[in-house]
């Protein structure tokens, strides 16, 4: 609507309204001219940073709605952070309709690329690395969402995050596909968020590769409705680096799917290999909370169809020789806490699924209570689940 | 410090005067309301006719200085605050919180580094309360100490703190000013309220006709420069919290995914961070598992991030090239002296 009226203004004046392409060069003094393009830009303004590499001292800031940032391409033009002095992050977006496409950001001090209640953001083709390998002291977010509705983060490539290379952080409305994630702590993490569809991504050597978490005390929770399909989690074998103290520093090696509380995750049609310690795990929060809004159980959980190779056979679990003998060699796909609210309302399995329990019975039992033996579940044939994902605006706007 | 009360003093001498002769004053001596309520960006500071004399900081008519009990620390700058009214208006009380700032009204603040003759204008950031809300500007000195022009990209002044650092200074840029003085993404002022202003001042405001009251709780935070160590730790560390952080860190603020809310009202001690958890800290967290650990400063991430300069590490994010080791000392002492749970 808001189109139709811009273009009948176009036609009505002719003149001065159309959107402006401000052009950014790569050299002496691109730093400081493309912050200031991004404070003057109008809405509607594309901000076109040409092949090169920018060097930057301090992050960059976007608060204008409706702006598209494109460079040539994730390896072509590069904003150079090693030498970043200030600011929380690379780039921060703090406005509405705002598509960033075709660039890469290198070594930030803090997080790489952040957009804070900035609905509707398109992340397309964008690359975020940590160059020396993983490393406690890189950042800790790649591309990092948080409080929005509409995010579509697409074809773009995270390497070193000190926790998760992609995160969507107390958001709703969100895809996440076609995305490459790799050596991060976390590959994927959908947070205190709904309506999440995470497809279609290649998530190998981190430590652990899809996170969907719900954490007590934020400003946002009740993440839910989340859907992890058609994505390859392979070999997620990277010691974990994150920083003790963060809830990702406590996430095992070679564990592929980690969901943590949350209502109404469905993991479908994925390919997993080589995840030591569990291809997926449902378990409910473990630490100590305080909060009467917070519900810490996984709910309805439905592990569907999958194509489970390699994995479970180097869990790094207390026990393990033990658990590995008891299994055969091997233990079996699913990891499943054992703890539901009610009855059965915590995990669903598709026939065919297989997994083991822990058989806790109770919210932040320690594990050493574990009483581990084969997962009991009757298959689930048939199971409902919501349709989710960004709005088809931001679809559109790839095109 | 010594310095500013002195000028306070004066300027609480000369307001009555000055707002009763402004009708006086020639035009061209005048503040220009319309580049402060107009819609552009003046390229330079003296387009506002702010300053009778910028060089001194000497207030123009109808711009009065203020200051803060417990001020914001930045690199240990000096701080030059004044507010501007239009000629007509005031200011309207809003119980103990933020003043209410008429259309056309302006908060100035300078950003200075060394005493006397050495005294070298850095910055000054100005805040226009236009009809469509507040915009905030940074305007940078230059080396003559003529002149300061607009630096909306910000920028950065190699430096030697009055502690002795040499730093890389950083000038903000315009949405770095936004990043602060937001609340639910519109710029707002952070430092003018009644509780961080002196009683005597706001007196003197509402007899000059300036304010329209004095409101209970007024000047009710600790004055951080007359603070002994046999005072209370707590409302010192809290008040240095409200100024220095909770404008990021509270609900609506530019920290709101953090859950962690340090105003001075708040008094919820999960909100303020005891026994709270981390969420997007990443190193930040320092290998410690909550912001604060009652009776452990050493284990208190809040501490550790405001006693790092690191980016990535460093509470606050911006404005902050060096370690504020009395604010740090004081929070120290507050954790210290909590019970432990």
């Amino acid at each position: 609507m808001k189109r139709i009226a811009l273009a009948a203004a176009l036609l009505a004046s002719a003149a001065p309204l159309a959107a402006e392409t401000h052009h950014i060069a790569a050299g002496e003094g691109a730093a400081a001219l493309l912050q200031e393009t991004l404070i003057l830009a109008k809405p509607g303004d594309v901000i076109e940073i040409g092949a090169g590499r920018i060097a930057l001292t301090d992050g960059l800031s976007l608060d204008v709605d409706g702006v598209t940032v494109r460079g040539q391409g994730m390896d072509t033009t590069v904003l150079d952070f090693t030498s970043q002095q200030g600011a929380g992050e690379g780039l921060l977006v703090t406005s509405d309709n705002v598509t960033l496409t075709g660039f890469g950001i290198e070594n930030p001090k803090g997080d790489g690329i952040k957009s804070k209640g900035a609905d509707n953001i398109v992340y397309n083709s964008l690359r975020v690395e940590w160059t020396g390998g993983p490393k406690a002291t890189n950042g800790a977010y790649g591309i990092y969402p948080v409080e929005s509705t509409g995010v579509l983060v697409v074809r773009s490539k995270v390497v070193g995050a000190s926790d998760a290379g992609i995160y969507v952080g107390q958001s709703r409305d969100i895809t996440v596909r076609g995305n490459l994630v790799e050596f991060n702590v976390a590959g994927i993490e959908i947070e205190n968020s709904r309506n999440a569809l995470v497809t279609e991504n290649i998530a190998t050597h981190n430590t652990g590769g899809l996170l969907v978490f719900d954490l007590p005390g934020l400003p946002v929770m009740n993440g839910g409705n989340v859907i992890l399909r058609r994505n390859l989690v392979i070999d997620n074998d990277t010691a974990n680096f994150a920083p003790p103290g963060n809830i990702v520093a406590s996430v095992r090696r070679g564990t592929g799917v980690l969901v943590m509380a949350n209502d109404g995750v469905l993991i479908e049609d994925n390919a997993f290999e080589g995840n030591a310690t569990a291809h997926v795990m449902v378990i409910a929060y473990t630490q100590a909370f305080d909060d009467a809004r917070y519900n810490p159980h996984a709910r309805n959980v439905i592990v569907g169809p999958n194509t489970f190779g390699r994995g479970g056979d180097d869990p790094q679990l207390d026990g393990k020789e033990a658990l590995l003998a008891a299994f055969g060699g091997a233990l079996p796909p699913v990891l499943w806490d054992g703890l539901s609210e009610s009855p059965d309302s915590a995990l669903k399995i598709a026939p065919g699924v297989t997994g083991w329990s822990l058989n806790l019975s109770r919210v932040g039992q320690s594990l050493a209570e574990a009483q581990p033996g084969p997962l009991l579940l009757a298959p689930t044939e048939l199971w409902t689940f919501p349709v989710v994902g960004a709005p088809a605006e931001l679809e559109a706007r790839l095109k | 410090m010594r310095r500013s009360t002195a000028l306070l003093a004066l300027s609480l001498l000369a307001l009555g005067g000055a707002m009763a002769a402004r009708a006086t004053v020639p035009e061209a001596l005048r503040v220009n309301d319309a580049a402060v309520a107009g819609a552009g960006m003046p390229r330079t500071l003296s387009e506002y006719r702010f300053f009778a004399d910028g060089a001194r900081q000497v207030p123009a008519s109808g711009v009065t200085p203020y200051a803060l009990n417990t001020p914001l620390w930045s690199d240990g700058a000096d701080k030059l605050r004044f507010i501007y009214l239009p000629q007509g208006t005031q200011l309207t009380a809003n119980g103990d919180g933020l003043l209410q700032f008429p259309v056309g009204s302006a908060i100035i603040k300078t950003f200075a580094f060394g005493a006397g003759e050495a005294r070298r204008l850095i910055e000054t950031r100005v805040l226009l309360h236009r009809a469509n809300g507040w915009t905030a500007l940074p305007y940078r000195w230059n080396a003559e100490q003529t002149e300061a022009s607009l630096a909306l990209a910000g920028g950065r002044v190699d430096l030697v703190t009055p502690a002795g650092e040499a730093i890389s200074y950083a000038i903000p840029n315009k949405n770095q000013c936004k990043s602060c003085h937001s609340k639910g993404g519109a710029v707002i002022p952070i430092g003018p309220k009644a509780r961080n202003l002196s009683g005597q001042w706001l007196g003197q405001m509402v007899r000059a006709g300036a304010l329209d009251r004095v409101p209970d709780g007024a000047g009710r935070l600790p004055v951080w420069a007359a603070r002994s160590a046999s005072d209370p730790a707590a409302p010192l560390a809290r008040a240095y919290l409200d100024t220095n952080c909770a404008h990021c860190h509270q609900p609506g603020g530019a920290a709101s995914n953090s859950g962690l809310d340090l105003r001075w009202e708040q008094a919820d001690a999960h909100a303020i961070g005891i026994l709270k958890r981390p969420v997007a800290a990443g190193r930040g967290a320092g290998g410690y598992d909550f912001s604060i650990v009652p009776g452990a400063p050493d284990k208190s991430i809040l501490l550790y991030r405001m006693d790092s300069a690191e980016p990535g590490i460093a509470m606050p994010e911006l404005g902050k090239s060096s370690v504020d080791r009395e604010g740090v000392a004081a929070v120290r002492r507050w954790i210290l002296e909590m019970q432990p749970r």
